[in-house]
């Protein structure tokens, strides 16, 4: 099956164009070849896992593309535990997101629309799991933010849709600029842009303030894709989109790039520990950071936006304090449950007619029964309540920053967990339960039926990587040594009690109302207000952009008009003021031109007699 | 004894004669015709230069026919521009030609 790897990004590929050129006139054949071609992929890579599974080798091959002296780029094929596993992920969720968006979109006008894009969305993030090559990441990476371009800017006539597009692209585009200034280092340092080659380099390099530098700048892209502080701007508005969007890009796969390209370049950041505290610190200050402006939002899918900033924090925290496994395994298990939860509120939308303010829903779980249990699900999974998936990645990541020493960022992880549990059952309080504010009615089962099937993901696959299982997850992406799975009876009780608290507490302020946050937010206006806004980053930035950057683009500006174009624009009108003089002495008469021929000759020759008589007098002598 | 300033002296006379005509006459014809004074003039000094001192090569001479030639060709094209000229603006008064002016 491996062989036929080169397949998987081909087939979504394949389905876009097919859909474009031909099929976008017929709405249910366009999503059938879309979806046609994803449960393909689908079971391409559930063969491959399952033959990785039973051999655990990993296997490269690879095309050449630029092939000239001193470079070789090439377009390949790398599989082992970490892309077998992203294969298998995206290929699945997107699968059920495809089907799902057949009920979410049936009204839309674009619905063909929605399906190429979503199938070139699918080709580029699979490109990028399967790259063997930093060059050829780079360019699916980019892809990948194309698709993610036109995603968000789906309903482009709104325009907020359009800006949210416009900004999503510039901010990771930023971030973008540095990924390539470290692949060029890399390559400028080491020759190829191979990694298995670039791992060797590595590790017979021992500059480690140039790997410390070149770490951080390929850090700088993921900051920018996977939206952490202070590139995380750009995700909340990206909500924009069409809800199965934010599912798929913005929750499950796309920013999860991010986490997967430093774990592919794990070996880059291994041999730089400083790299690696700049991850962790950026992450664990993330985690927190996000969680406190969800408490705030009222917007359904902001929330789960903010939550999911957060949840990308715990996988860099994870990655950063050593814990290769923790972060990948919390890649793996957030992208089934957030999925699940963007799906599920994609559902409670399209049931109360596109309203996303919490406070405009309540009651649902009457209303919409299946939605409610899966949604529940996927917040207990997110909360990390024992024994969903959740908990064991979150344990995982927690264990992984204790082990390392970490005292600081273990405290902020678990002030982080209990953050979490609460934003998000004030959600569900607010949203689910209590009386109802609005109209609603229980989706289709094309929406309802990939909800089922993700709730039960989100329970057991945490389950891969417990002590339940052995060999399990460690044993197959791993950094190193193996990891064996076990559980720290302490960490784990410590996380369910402040999940619990946290639950608890949004029950009493939001289920119950027994307490009320009023009088809190009514003493700390200044720091409720400051969250309300988000820290105030989009002023902030405004500011740079529209005061800072201006003020110095202008000065640029003023330089290029006046003093550039002023030397240029000066000699053309000198010379055109001169011509206007000088050509009044034209009269247009040939005799005239011809005494003026004569006389000059006559000059030139006087002169010639006196500067230089010998010539002059060697001619007089020839006579 | 005729010597070769005789005839330099005879060509330059000729050639200030021929500038003349050429500056001062205001009918196109008559400046033609100044200048093919001044041509003449210069082939007597290529025949006489070459009389004189490569006695034994007829360079000038050949010269000399060369410049005739292409004298009898610019006098044909000369003329038809003059007469096209009349035709045009009824005069080839050089004075009143004077369109290339500013």
């Amino acid at each position: 099956m491996i062989q036929y790897a080169w397949l998987i990004p081909l087939l979504p590929l394949a389905a876009f164009a097919v859909i474009i050129f031909f099929t976008g006139r017929n709405r249910l054949l366009s999503a059938g070849v879309a979806i046609a071609a994803m449960v393909l992929s689908t079971m391409i890579s559930t063969g491959i896992l399952l033959e990785y599974l039973a051999n655990p080798i990993p296997v490269e091959y690879a095309l050449k593309w630029i092939d000239i002296t001193n470079l070789t780029v090439e377009m390949g094929v790398l599989i082992d535990g970490i892309s077998v596993m992203m294969l298998f992920v995206v290929t699945f969720i997107a699968t059920l997101i495809f089907i799902y968006s057949l009920g979410y979109m049936h009204d839309d006008p674009g619905f063909s629309r929605f399906f190429a894009y979503l199938s070139l969305f699918t080709f580029a993030m699979l490109g990028l799991v399967l790259a063997n090559d930093f060059l050829q990441m780079f360019v699916f990476w980019e892809l990948v933010g194309l698709a993610s371009y036109l995603l968000i800017g789906f309903w482009f006539a709104k325009p907020a849709a359009a800006q949210a597009a416009t900004r999503a692209f510039v901010v990771t585009r930023f971030g973008d600029f540095f990924l390539l200034l470290a692949i060029l280092t890399l390559f400028a340092i080491f020759g190829t842009f191979n990694f298995d080659e670039l791992a060797e380099g590595i590790a017979g390099y021992s500059n480690a303030a140039v790997l410390t530098v070149v770490a951080i700048l390929v850090f700088l892209g993921p900051v920018g894709k996977s939206a952490q502080f202070p590139m995380h701007v750009w995700l909340p508005d990206a909500m924009e989109g069409p809800t199965p969007v934010s599912a798929l890009i913005h929750a499950a796969t796309m920013v999860a790039a991010g986490v997967y390209l430093v774990a592919r370049t794990y070996f880059l950041f291994a041999a730089s520990p400083v790299g690696l505290e700049v991850v962790a610190y950026i992450g664990g200050f993330t985690l927190v950071f996000a969680s406190t402006i969800a408490f705030t939002q009222f917007d359904i899918k902001k929330i789960l936006a903010y939550s999911t900033i957060s949840q990308l924090g715990y996988m860099f925290l994870g990655l950063g304090v050593g814990g290769f496994t923790a972060g990948t395994f919390h890649l793996m298990t957030h992208a089934f449950f957030k999925a699940l939860l963007f799906l599920g509120s994609g559902s409670v939308i399209i049931g109360l007619h596109h309203k996303q303010d919490i406070r405009e829903m309540g009651g649902l779980y009457k209303k919409m029964p299946i939605t409610t249990i899966t949604f529940l699900v996927g917040a207990l999974a997110i909360a990390g309540i024992y024994p969903l998936s959740g908990f064991w990645s979150k344990d995982a990541i927690l264990a992984a920053t204790l082990e390392s020493g970490h005292v600081v960022l273990y405290g902020t992880a678990v002030i982080g967990a209990f953050m979490t549990a609460f934003y998000m059952f004030r959600l569900f309080f607010i949203a689910f339960m209590g009386e109802p504010r609005s109209e609603a009615h229980e989706t289709s089962p094309s929406m309802t039926v990939p909800l089922v099937i993700l709730g039960l993901f989100s329970i057991f696959v945490g389950l891969v990587g417990s002590p339940l299982v052995h060999d399990g997850f460690g044993h197959f992406i791993f950094y190193g040594e193996p990891v064996a799975e076990h559980l720290d009876p302490g960490i784990a009780l410590t996380s369910n009690l402040v999940a619990l608290m946290g639950i608890a507490a949004a029950w009493l302020i939001y289920g119950v109302k027994v307490l009320s946050l009023e009088p809190f937010a009514r003493t700390f206006q200044a720091i409720y207000n400051l969250v309300l806004n988000k820290y105030y980053f989009d002023e902030i930035y405004a500011f740079l952009g529209n005061r800072v950057v201006e003020g110095i683009s202008s000065a640029f500006h003023w330089h290029d008009k006046y003093i550039v174009d002023g030397v240029v624009h000066g000699v053309a009108n000198l010379t055109n003021w001169t011509g206007a003089k000088l050509r009044f002495h034209e009269t247009g008469l040939l005799q005239t031109y011809a005494l003026v021929i004569l006389s000059s000759v006559a000059v030139l020759v006087l002169l010639l007699a006196v500067l230089n008589p010998p010539l002059v007098l060697k001619l007089g002598g020839a006579l | 004894m005729i010597t070769l300033t005789h005839y330099l002296v005879l060509a330059a006379v000729l050639f200030g004669i021929g500038l003349f005509g050429a500056l001062t006459k205001r009918n196109a014809i008559g400046i033609f015709m100044g200048i093919e004074l001044m041509l003449n003039a210069v082939n007597l000094n290529l025949v006489a230069f070459s009389r004189f001192i490569t006695p034994q090569v007829l360079v000038g001479q050949t010269f000399a026919v060369f410049t005739i030639v292409v004298a009898a060709a610019e006098i044909a094209v000369g003329l038809a521009i003059a007469i096209t000229l009349y035709r045009e603006r009824s005069t080839i008064n050089a004075d009143e030609l004077d369109l290339m002016k500013w």
